[in-house]
């Protein structure tokens, strides 16, 4: 056992909590600025202690929102945010656990194909694609009108049926554009494939010995194996969608997330910034992730360190 | 590693694989075909003609003062956020390894964070410092320092680097702390038997036998740095201020130029760079994975 002065370990917990407190200042001035009225926080200094109007000030932002987005209430933005984190993380996991089941469990052509077209998406981050996103969310079917019009079937129905072919379905401003461009996952592939993979053979002969079929294998044997690593993914997954930012901004000027509705309400010009209703939607939209977080801190450590595998 | 044992199926893997596959070249792949198709093309100012102009879109780039600054810029913040918040997390995690009493309610508070969005990192550090109303700022004022982040760019750089490192220590702490947990007592024993000092033992035995990890996480924070924080910088600063934008990281000048500015060819030409340092981001990543830098 190496030596434990008292003075090292005293030094220790202080440093511990002084970085706590650091770290939390800027969370408890929020919190502080969330309980008084637009006068008290606009004036510097403002107070350092909780004030009067937490009820209020709550009861606004959820209600009525603030002027500065068109009075949406923030529990309805807080409901987008919430729909939206739970279809990206619940269909990020199905359409993954799918496909790594199919390139790890079968044999077909292409199958590597697939496996390197998945991978190159972790290179395709949404930033360096922007404005081409975009494009296909405005209109997702406009990659199959160019291919129709480069191979020149849109020329062919034209002449024979006398048709003109224009395709069209536009997904911004829908839970659809805000979720679908986003569920594509080579981490969570990669990670379904590593699981897979150190399953043992012997169980998967027994199960075909049995008479079970893939889908039967899939249900009865695999998902049961893997759940702790589907919860582990499940809590990193709600929390990367819960807390997206850019891609909200770019498809949906009506559909808000709370993300969004903060970022509008501070876009007014430094003066007019209501900032206990700011702070009270900012106080509101961090809650669900951090609960969630401190709730299974078990599986989201779990989920962190393999999805970095 | 492949499996022995299969199933048989001649069209069931292609549906299990379809969703996937559809929506990677759906939004995915064709996005970026047209990213770099686009960045040959020029559109007129209406959107009417587009032509096709080689590589002009990015001799124009590589010759836009404006860009180099944009790539300083870049440079600065990722290098300032990586190395701040990672000496705060490893100051932490060492503190937190040494403190067995209270070990889980520390680890519990300081992972917390990484829940939090950037954005609300953004607002919450925009808050403390906003000229007229922020606590600090008002401080800072008071004890004869001016601060205005909204005039000075280096206050402004300064502020979205403390915005973005603050959440970022939550992760590395995390991943610090299993590295120390993971170096064997007895070597940190054999040290103390010799002589060594807690600080001659971490320098000596505990900070080398971290380098897997540090390097790891140096590549993450470099790849968040450049990519997550654009949130950050939309709600803290916008890129300015200033004209070339003191905080004009190169994300957000690519959704600048493309989307607001509605500059598609340099945008595109923008996309194309970054996605090049992408892939040798995750090349450099994943190279080190295989090989588990060794000490």
């Amino acid at each position: 056992m190496v030596e434990k002065s008292r003075l090292s370990v005293w030094i220790a917990h202080s440093v511990l909590i002084l970085g706590i407190l650091a770290i939390a200042l800027p969370i408890y001035v929020a919190f502080v600025a969330s309980t008084h009225d637009v006068r008290t926080v606009a004036q510097a200094p403002m107070p350092l202690v909780p004030g009067p109007h937490l009820w209020e000030n709550y009861a606004r932002a959820l209600g009525q929102g603030s002027d500065s987005v068109g009075n949406v209430p923030v529990a309805a933005m807080l409901a987008n945010s919430f729909i939206m984190a739970m279809v990206i993380a619940t269909a990020k996991i199905v359409i993954s656990l799918l496909s790594a089941f199919a390139i790890v469990y079968f044999r077909f052509p292409f199958r590597m194909g697939f496996f390197w077209m998945i991978f190159i998406t972790l290179m395709l981050p949404v930033e360096v694609r922007i404005v081409p996103t975009y494009e296909v969310v405005a209109n997702a079917l406009a990659p199959v009108q160019s291919l129709l019009n480069a191979t020149g079937l849109t020329w062919l129905i034209e002449r024979l049926a006398g048709l003109r072919v224009s395709l069209e379905w536009n997904m911004l401003d829908t839970y659809a554009g805000l979720t679908v461009p986003l569920v594509a996952s080579a981490t969570a592939t990669f990670l379904f494939r590593q699981v897979f993979l150190t399953m043992p053979d012997e169980m998967t002969e027994a199960a075909r010995i049995d008479g079970a079929g893939p889908v039967r294998f899939l249900f009865d044997i695999l998902l049961p194996l893997s759940r702790t690593n589907i919860a582990a993914l499940f809590v990193i997954l709600f929390i990367y969608g819960w807390n997206q930012y850019l891609w909200p901004l770019l498809v949906s000027s009506n559909l808000l997330t709370v993300q969004i509705g903060i970022g509008r309400m501070l876009a007014v010009g430094d003066g007019q910034v209501d900032w206990p209703i700011v702070m009270a939607s900012t106080m509101l939209a961090m809650i669900p992730p951090v609960i969630v977080v401190v709730a299974m801190q078990r599986a989201f450590i779990k989920g962190l360190v393999e999805t970095e595998k | 590693m492949h499996k022995r044992v299969l199933f048989r199926a001649r069209w069931l893997p292609y549906v299990l694989v379809a969703p996937q596959i559809v929506i990677t070249l759906l939004f995915f792949i064709w996005p970026a075909i047209r990213a770099v198709e686009q960045s040959f093309l020029r559109q007129d100012p209406f959107g009417l003609r587009t032509s096709f102009v080689w590589l002009e879109n990015y001799a124009r780039l590589f010759a836009d003062a404006a860009y180099y600054h944009s790539l300083g810029v870049t440079a600065v913040f990722s290098l300032s956020v990586t190395l701040l918040s990672m000496a705060l997390a490893l100051l932490f995690a060492v503190m937190a390894d040494r403190a067995v009493r209270g070990a889980t309610i520390y680890r519990t508070l300081y992972v917390a964070p990484y829940a939090i969005a950037p954005i609300v990192a953004g607002v919450l550090w925009l808050f403390l410092f906003q000229p007229t109303v922020g606590i600090l700022a008002y401080a800072l004022n008071q004890s004869g320092i001016a601060w205005n982040f909204r005039l000075d760019g280096g206050q402004a750089m300064l502020l979205v680097v403390i915005a973005a490192a603050w959440k970022q220590i939550a992760y590395n702490f995390l991943f610090f702390l299993a590295g120390l947990q993971a170096i064997p007592k007895s070597l940190i024993e054999a040290a103390a038997i010799d002589g060594a000092g807690p600080a001659r033992r971490f320098w000596t035995i505990i900070f080398p036998l971290l380098t897997p990890t540090t390097f790891f996480l140096m590549v993450v924070n470099i790849v968040y740095a450049f990519f997550d924080t654009f949130a950050v910088i939309d709600a803290v600063t916008s890129g300015g201020p200033g004209a070339p934008g003191a905080t004009n990281i190169l994300v957000y000048k690519v959704y600048n130029d493309g989307f607001v500015g509605l500059d598609l060819g340099g945008s595109s030409a923008q996309s194309v760079v970054l996605m090049v340092i992408v892939i040798a981001l995750t090349v450099v990543q994943f190279r080190y994975i295989e090989k588990k830098v060794h000490y």
